[in-house]
């Protein structure tokens, strides 16, 4: 019989970025007792990656600026598909949620006048994002837990959840693990909201860190909630590609926000070549108006650098494809050039963007106030995750389980704005919260059957039974590069067949794998237990995007490169069935509500 | 081009332990995690260290590497001397957990004793405030922290005369100086700073401010200031003589 310690709680958060911290602020506001469950030390969750802003209609530098506008902006990114309630509650909540942040303590970049300063961002019409220079994410993250640590919230840090744990229907808990001494952990309760973050490990070049297993969405998936949207994952345009350890870690957007333009081996801004028509209107036609438009005139439109992340992805792909990349693979983009334009310009980009002028310094050996940087895409974010109600984030298979931020799906549709998560995070990460509370408040404890959790701490100790010649660092490198070639930025029919048989020969080795030594801050045991997650949601990812036979938005087949209309009527959804097999559904897309959709048309 | 690298990394826990040595190929542009990362894929799975961005956002990877503490991610094994073993310890101002990974929970535990912000009433109706950007430049330098502990553990105070009950240690200066230069703070840690954080106990020898990964000058711009708003509300003879009379 393993052992293990139980917790009662009333609101249980598994995650402590900026989701899952507002989520347990909320509920700890309306009087739950709240246990944060996360597997880092509490403040290193991947929001402090977050670099460019958060998405909000303050209207503090462009007046004309308004939640109708945000929304019809997070609708057209997310190329229709998105769930229009929720990027409508996004749009109308962001900027009071901004503000509580600041009197909270957080310390925004200033305009003239002393309110939040806001910067320009790929696809968003005005300057809209409130922003620290280009550390947004850690001026978050360390606001929401300086605030969070007084709110009475028990924080379980460095501990991994497994498994969750249900009665009947209804979720009632959690089991897993501590990292430092390996003993097992049951916390039970009302209510439990994920706020876990993402996939990005499944890919071999990312932006994510090791935490990015696709925990949430596996244990929800696990658990009978349903998966939306799967196919949708982003690639951020800009990742460094040198030197080979660094590949990946993200260049923040806010550099083409300042100015930073992209350039091919002949020097020639080649984003000017490929402009979508629903674009055109708003992009500028040649390089000077885009300058004028970074300094803030009024009447100048975007430079295309600031069309949406899936499309400059795509461009950049072209040019190194076509033998015009940089010389380790990637294209230039560069900041430096600004110096025509402005007089001390090297103190202006250290001011403005000094994490990645640090960042480049020690990585790279590159300043980049007087040279170029060479970027290329690499795996960021996925828009799909949990099928949750827009209002309550509650899921609606699973009641009592809650997803914020992203492991939920719905706001973003097939592409994210930049900027839209931060404020994601803080919005729905307090309606969780908030519903989380509600929901715990009516019901009251479950019961757990301990049958089941013995079943799940053999499957969990079963690795020290096996042969440790089976490396679990093998299978998941393995799968990172088979993700990473087959169900990448470019999609076949044929190699996502082949990737999807590839994923289940890896499952049937993943439950081989061995480790040795003891349960103490063991990473090998742990990546062993990460590897069913990360299998679960690759599986997920390749089925949703075979479904998907057109291109839109993140996901872009070579088969069949034009968006299809009859595609823009349905989102993937995936769940559990009966046999343990993943069965995929099309969900139609719900018809826009008539005001909204006149909003739309307006911003068109 | 491809070289051989030898890593002397230190494996116990709080029973003891020793340096083991790893040998491991490099590539260009390494930096020590990489190889730590390496040598625990293929030769150690059960290593134990801590990192999370990998981008000297997080400040999860701190170690000591040739002696000097350090982030791991931030370490590019060509500032090393090149044909040398290079070693590697967990940070030795907290008790070790295993291998490189210490319980650094004192920090969190700290700072929860540090009173929190308490904003003065909004500036506009609309229950905003009004911030000028050179009032905010002050503490935006504070909040660069990632939290990394490396400060806290090149303390003196700390790290040689282990004095975690009585004193903070420079990571929560900062963290009292944002809050106390904050523009819209209200609150008072001033005799706080004295009796239960003693910021008497700093010598200022800058060995925090040196080892800073942010280049936050936390010596100067943190704990002078805030040592000298304590001397002004306590040690000085003219305010000292206005209380004597003014009761």
């Amino acid at each position: 019989m393993a052992e293990y310690t139980t917790h009662e709680h009333d609101v249980l958060v598994i995650g402590a970025g900026g989701a899952g911290l507002r989520a347990a602020i909320e509920a700890s506001a309306s009087g739950m007792d709240v246990a944060v469950v996360c597997k880092s030390l509490l403040g290193k969750a991947h929001t402090v990656m977050a670099e460019g802003g958060v998405a909000a209609a303050l209207a503090h530098v462009d007046d004309r600026d308004s939640w109708k506008v945000h929304f019809a902006d997070t609708m057209r990114g997310g190329q229709y598909i998105n769930s229009w309630r929720m990027a409508e509650l996004h749009a109308k909540e962001a900027p009071e949620r901004v503000r509580e942040l600041e009197a909270w303590g957080a310390v925004f970049d200033r305009t003239k006048d002393g309110r939040i300063l806001q910067r320009n961002f790929g696809g968003h019409r005005y300057p809209r994002l409130a922003h620290v220079g280009d550390r947004t994410g850690l001026e978050m993250i360390r606001t929401l837990q300086d605030h969070g640590i007084h709110k009475g919230m028990k924080v379980y840090m460095e501990h991994t959840t497994i498994r969750l744990l249900k009665d009947g229907e209804r979720v009632v808990g959690a089991f897993g693990y501590d990292r430092e001494r390996g003993r097992f952990h049951l916390w039970k309760a009302k209510a439990v909201v994920l706020a876990t973050g993402g996939i990005g490990r499944a890919y071999k070049i990312t932006s994510n860190s090791w935490e990015y297993t696709g925990d949430g969405q596996s244990l929800a998936y696990h658990a009978g909630a349903e998966l939306m949207d799967m196919e949708f994952v982003q690639f951020h345009p800009t990742g460094m590609v040198w030197p080979p350890s660094v590949r990946g870690i993200l260049v923040t957007e806010g550099v083409r926000g300042e100015g930073g333009v992209l350039r091919n081996s002949e020097g020639r801004r080649f984003m000017f070549d490929d402009i979508p028509e629903n674009y055109r209107s708003s992009t500028a036609t040649d390089p000077e108006e885009g300058w004028r438009y970074v300094c803030g005139d009024k009447e100048a439109r975007r430079p295309p650098e600031l069309l949406t992340r899936d499309h400059v992805a795509r461009c950049i792909r072209r040019e190194v494809k076509a033998g015009r990349g940089s010389p380790h693979g990637g294209v230039f983009l560069d900041i430096a050039w600004i110096k025509e334009k402005i007089p001390s310009s090297a103190e202006h980009i250290k001011k403005k963007l000094p994490s990645m002028y640090h960042q480049f310094k020690a990585l790279a050996d590159i300043d980049i106030t007087s040279e170029a940087m060479e970027v290329g895409p690499t795996t960021h974010y996925v828009m799909g995750g949990v099928r949750v109600d827009p209002d309550s984030q509650m899921s609606p298979t699973v009641p009592g389980l809650f997803a914020a931020g992203e492991v939920a799906a719905g706001l973003h549709g097939a592409n994210r704005l930049g900027g839209n998560s931060l404020s994601d995070l803080i919005v729905f990460g307090k309606r969780a919260g908030e519903y989380a509370a509600k929901f715990a408040k009516e019901h009251g404890g479950g019961s757990i059957n301990d049958r089941e959790v013995q079943d799940i701490a053999r499957w969990a100790l079963a690795p020290f039974e096996r042969d440790d010649r089976n490396n679990p660092y093998a299978v998941q490198h393995e799968l990172q590069d088979l993700m990473q070639d087959l169900v990448g930025i470019v999609r076949t029919e044929d190699e996502m067949l082949k990737a999807l048989a590839a994923i289940g020969e890896l499952h049937k080795r993943a439950h081989q794998v061995g480790v040795s030594s003891n349960r103490e801050y063991n990473p090998g045991w742990h990546t062993a237990l990460d590897l069913d997650n990360l299998l679960t949601v690759s599986q997920a990812v390749t089925l949703s995007a075979i479904e998907r036979k057109e291109s839109r938005g993140g996901h872009f087949r070579d088969d069949f490169p034009d968006k299809n209309p009859e595609y823009s009527k349905f989102n993937t959804v995936l769940h559990k069935g009966a046999d343990g097999q993943m069965q995929l559904r099309r969900e139609p897309v719900k018809p826009l509500r008539d005001d909204l959709a006149v909003i739309v048309e307006q911003n068109k | 081009m491809s070289k051989k690298v030898t890593l002397r990394v230190w494996r116990g826990d709080k029973s003891g332990g020793d340096f083991h040595t790893y040998e491991t190929t490099t590539e260009e542009g390494m930096v020590v995690l990489d190889v730590v990362h390496q040598v625990q894929a293929a030769q150690a799975p059960d290593l134990a260290v801590r990192w999370n961005c990998k981008a000297g956002k997080c400040g999860s990877c701190s170690a000591e590497i040739n002696g000097v503490p350090r982030l791991m991610c931030m370490t590019r094994l060509s500032d090393l001397p090149e044909g040398e073993p290079i070693s590697i310890e967990p940070i030795l101002a907290f008790p070790v957990i295993k291998d490189l990974v210490t319980d650094v929970s004192w920090n969190f535990r700290v700072k929860e004793r540090i009173k929190p912000f308490k904003p003065r009433k909004p500036d506009a109706p609309d229950g905003t405030w009004r911030m000028d950007q050179r009032d905010v430049d002050r503490v935006q330098e504070f909040r660069k922290c990632i939290e990394c502990f490396l400060c806290q553990d090149v303390c003196h105070v700390l790290r040689d005369h282990a004095k975690h009950a009585e004193f903070i240690g420079p990571r929560f200066f900062v963290h009292a100086a944002a809050l106390e230069m904050h523009p819209l703070d209200t609150e008072d840690r001033v005799g706080d700073l004295k009796d239960a954080y003693n910021i008497g106990y700093c010598n200022i020898t800058k060995c925090c401010t040196n080892v800073c990964p942010e280049g936050i000058t936390i010596t100067d711009n943190a704990i002078i200031p805030l040592k000298e708003r304590v001397v002004d509300r306590f040690y000085d003879p003219v305010k000292r003589l206005f209380r004597v009379f003014g009761g």
